[in-house]
């Protein structure tokens, strides 16, 4: 898709990258107990006695956290697997209470799939390219360590500790540090429309390792390196770059690329050695036996396929079958909350075109102006819909449309949003459909403006438009403007 | 008066119903024996509070006319690997020692609420690892029997389960739990001349017993006799759906249906388990084991069971696998022992804890289990030893389309003493050759007592049954017991 190449001393070098992101599941209570999941709680108060490993502890999975892989898994058109295994993942670690992970190494509930990415969703013209997944499975979380609160210890906050996360591996099919964006954005979208992980990157819903090496074009993969636990979009498409240059670099001054683990500094905008491959852990993995295999029924798959939203694929392409363009029906999907607030406006009734170029150019700028997300509008869609219904019946013209929102916003700001019929009301902003009353005013403004309606008789026909705001300022915005082109036309001749 | 250290758990429960004698005569008087059987080192823990207690609440339900539980007024010891609320339990180590759980396991909260009163926590091998109660932080169990010859040399109790059989052989308590992850029930009870029954793979819940190997760990009673023990697996069992390998079944009956007429089973003998020098006492109650069943209606047939000779080493890989990763948590970071070194580190703490804490047998299989599961041995250790495995239970699969039961020795010696073996592990590990097939493929299996040694020291025979068949095999239990007349008792020499 994108030609990403490092110009090198030796000529150009291509990027190989595969992610591995690591997705919260929603869900209320953790992968094998009954603790709540909630985020920012006082350490250690979210903390059964399974996730604290206390002796004779059992781990019993909770489904929705499965379900919810699956649907995900049938989101991207990956293979459901029918029997899958838990697997445990032993290292000793203080954040990490059992002294071993429940994962999932040798039969994960997700096989192959894949994404489709475009370098710029917005643009309908963008190159696409399909990105595999080879797998997706499902792993608790570890807890979190805290060395800033005492001189000479570390604390322990279990808070996440068990935790429910899905592992979505990519084939090392992406080649620039934008195509990792936008797959990551893609996933991202998808994750959100599907419910099953809030991609909330901040508070560490979503992270993702980043696996790089770099090649001559066309040439045999290099040694990777992997950089765990990136959590931003931007940062790990810095530290992409960062990392394919130091790569060449190396290679180029005569080294070579070890394989190990290193880690972002967003700071400095570079990657640094964590571990390397000799340290690495002997993870000493086997079947976990507190469990038994997780073998998914008919039922089960057919009720995880049926409860899958539209995607955002499928919706770009009904939204231009509706007649909206393709750049408004790619940047109304590219977020599952846009298309959800836009389908909540048609659904009061809106026009689809009116109600998509309303929402793209007055509320997104609105939004942008208060510096809001859509999720913190102030408006929601049934109050926009009534200000749009008075529009699409005539009732007020567009650009009276924008003063009543603009006093709709205010009001919001100060406590309360008024209606939109209640604006209009209020301040008389009705628009006239009184001929006569527009006639008047023509004739006036054709008598103040001789010499103007004799060039626009002689040919200038660009003073149209100013007699139209003339008359459109004399009836205080208020004249149907229609009717106003009409007459105008019918006595300026 | 009423000895009542000679009534078992259905007596003990009968009397206490009927109004015979109160739930706490009896409590008092078996906490009164417990605290003079010191010597027996069978309880690590002793609790008479709790016995009285349990004895009182039952005491006054009766008064009151309240239903009774299944096993209402009978005080029981339980192995100190279930933990306790409130009550320190510590697998018999020393990292858990001081350790309270804030909980209660599913098998000991359902034997309270079946109206069972606790004596104590029962000493054990460490983390249920041993055959012989030698490795217990706590020091060992002595059995109560000795060599018909005047010797007074210790004997071991069995294990893992040794304070369960020692305390019973001594009449301290008329019951007690167990667990058997590789014979830990039925080899104690062979040792010491009881009762104990492994029931099927799934019966018992594991919430809430310290885990040693959890695809093979499993509770069951010891009592002295069968009937005892239908009672005590009844109120022990059932499904809990906070263990995920828990059985999703009702539990039946097994007291009710008890019946020693075997005619129409039929019993199978297993070739492999007659072991080139096999001990002539354990080859002689064998023969009359099939003589006593075949008297009891059963057709006795000959079986194969191919793989057994590898059971025993696939047994010794799996357990310890999975007991590296099971005892991982103990690393004195949330509780129990911690031992931090002057300076040390997160690793340095690990080590020092993890040194100081388990005992010698137990860092023996965490190693080995670290080993065979590292990565370069895994396949050849781990991935073969469970292939083995699935070879086992389907030769008990093949076995069951001619035999409804199994009929083998339950150990192939009788009990032997302290410190005779604990040098040699392999010669201890042999100690499991009978009764880890069983455990491998999950199946239910009983040791009853089949008779005494030259030494005069009982020996115990094992009935092998099918998946969720625990009736069939009690009932095969029972028909020996009507038979062998076994009467003998440990000399109260403590």
């Amino acid at each position: 898709m994108s030609e990403y190449r490092i110009q090198g001393n030796t000529g150009e070098w291509e990027v190989v990258i595969g992610l591995e992101v690591h997705a919260q599941i929603t869900s209320e209570s953790k992968l094998f107990s009954g603790s709540s999941t909630g985020f920012g709680a006082e350490p250690n108060s979210h903390v059964s006695l399974v996730d604290a490993a206390m002796p004779g502890m059992l781990p019993v999975p909770n489904r929705e956290c499965l379900r919810q892989a699956v649907r995900t898994g049938m989101a991207i058109n990956a293979q459901i697997n029918r029997w899958s295994r838990f697997d445990r993942k032993n290292y000793f670690y203080a954040d990490l209470p059992q002294g071993y992970q429940i994962s999932q190494l040798y039969h994960p509930i997700v096989g192959e799939g894949e994404i489709e990415v475009t370098l710029n969703e917005k643009d309908p013209d963008s190159p696409t390219k399909k990105i595999g997944i080879e797998r997706i499975h499902v792993e608790q979380d570890a807890g979190k360590l805290m060395h800033d609160q005492h001189p000479t210890m570390s604390f322990v906050d279990l808070n996440r500790s068990g935790v429910a996360l899905m592992e979505i591996v990519s084939r090392p099919d992406i080649s620039s540090p934008q195509e990792a964006g936008a797959y990551l954005k893609k996933l991202r979208s998808i994750l959100r429309y599907v419910g099953s992980c809030d991609g909330n990157m901040e508070q560490g819903s979503m992270r993702a390792d980043v696996n790089v090496s770099v090649r001559k074009p066309g040439g045999e993969l290099g040694t990777r390196t992997e950089t765990k636990n990136v959590n931003s979009i931007r940062f790990m498409m810095q530290a992409i770059e960062y990392e394919a240059q130091r790569q060449v670099d190396l290679i180029e001054s005569g080294g070579a690329v070890v394989q190990e683990t290193r880690l972002f500094d967003p700071n400095k905008q570079e990657t640094r050695s964590m571990r390397s491959k000799e340290d690495a852990h002997d993870y000493r993995y086997f079947p976990d036996p507190d469990l038994l295999p997780v073998e998914l029924d008919d039922a089960f798959l057919e009720e995880c396929r049926a409860s899958l939203p539209e995607l955002p694929d499928a919706k770009r392409a009904r939204y231009e079958a509706m007649g909206l363009t393709a750049y408004n029906a790619a940047v109304l999907t590219a977020e599952a909350e846009t298309a959800f607030w836009f389908e909540d406006l048609l659904a009061e009734g809106v026009d689809a075109k009116q109600g998509s170029n309303w929402l793209m150019s007055e509320l997104f700028g609105a939004l942008n102006k208060m510096g809001k997300t859509l999720d913190e509008s102030p408006i929601n869609p049934k109050q926009a819909a009534e200000l749009l219904g008075l529009v699409a019946d005539g009732t007020i013209s567009g650009s009276i449309a924008k003063q009543v929102f603009e006093i709709m916003l205010e009001t919001a700001a100060q406590g309360s949003i008024m209606a939109a019929s209640a604006i209009v009301e209020e301040k008389g902003l009705k628009q006239t459909n009184d001929t006569g009353a527009i006639e008047a005013e023509i004739a006036k403004i054709m008598a103040a403006n001789e010499d103007k309606v004799t060039e626009y008789r002689s040919g200038k026909d660009k003073l149209f438009g100013f007699f139209v705001g003339q008359t459109m300022k004399a009836m205080q915005g208020k004249a149907n403007p229609q009717i106003i082109n009409d007459l105008l036309k019918k006595v300026l001749g | 008066m009423t000895d009542f250290s000679r009534l078992g758990v259905a007596a003990i429960r009968d009397g206490v119903a009927k109004g015979e004698f109160k739930a706490v005569e009896v409590a008092e008087a078996l906490n009164a024996r417990v605290s003079a059987a010191k010597a027996l080192n069978a309880f690590i823990v002793e609790t008479p509070e709790k016995a009285i207690e349990a004895a009182q609440a039952v005491d006054a339900d009766r008064a009151a006319g309240k239903p009774l539980g299944k096993i209402a007024g009978v005080p029981i010891g339980m192995k100190d690997l279930f933990c306790t609320e409130g009550v320190q339990t510590t697998a018999a180590s020393h990292i858990l020692e001081g350790f309270v759980p804030t909980y209660e396991s599913t098998v000991s909260a359902n034997l309270w609420k079946a109206g069972a009163g606790m004596l104590g926590k029962l000493n054990l091998d460490q983390f249920a690892m041993g055959s012989s109660n030698e490795t217990s932080y706590f020091g060992n169990v002595i059995s109560p029997w000795r060599r018909n010859d005047g010797s007074t040399a210790a004997l071991a109790p069995g294990g893992s389960s040794g304070g369960s059989s020692s305390a019973i052989a001594a009449r301290l308590c008329p019951a007690a739990t167990g667990t058997d992850t590789g014979g830990s029930i039925r080899q104690p009870a062979a040792f010491v001349g009881i009762s104990g029954i492994k029931p099927t793979y799934g019966r018992c819940s594991r919430w809430g017993v310290v885990a040693f190997a959890s695809s093979l760990d499993q509770a069951g009673p010891m009592a002295r006799d069968v009937r005892d023990c239908a009672i005590m697996l009844e109120a022990m069992a059932g499904f809990d759906p906070k263990d995920s390998t828990s059985l999703d079944l009702p539990v039946p009956a097994w007291e009710a249906g008890l019946n020693s007429d075997l005619k129409g089973k039929r019993i199978g003998i297993p070739k492999e388990y007659r072991l080139d020098g096999i001990d002539e006492d354990i080859a002689k109650m064998w023969d009359n084991g099939i003589a006593w069943l075949k008297d009891a209606g059963a057709e006795i047939v000959d079986i194969s069971l191919p793989h057994t000779k590898y059971a025993l080493p696939a047994y010794y890989i799996i357990a310890p696998a999975e007991a590296s990763s099971n005892l991982a948590r103990y690393d004195g970071v949330r509780f129990g022992l911690r031992d931090l070194p002057d300076g040390a580190g997160l690793q340095d703490m690990y080590a020092a804890t993890r040194a100081a804490g388990f005992g010698e047998e137990v860092r023996r299989r965490i190693m080995i289990g670290t080993y065979v599961l590292s990565a370069g041995f895994y396949d050849a250790y781990y991935t073969q030893a469970q292939k083995v495995r699935a070879l086992i239970a389907r030769d008990f699969e093949n076995a069951w389309a001619s035999c409804d039961l199994i009929l083998a020795p339950t150990a192939p010696s009788a009990a032997f003493g302290l410190g005779e073996k604990n040098a040699d592990p392999l010669s201890m590990y042999l100690n499991d050759v009978f009764a880890v097939p069983a455990s491998l493929a999950g199946l239910p299996a009983m040791s009853v007592p089949g008779g005494l040694s030259k030494e005069g020291l009982p020996l115990g025979l094992q009935i092998i049954g099918k998946a969720l068949d625990e009736q069939a095999v009690l009932n095969a239990g029972l028909a020996i017991e009507q038979r062998s007349g076994f009467t003998a008792e440990a000399g109260e020499w403590w």
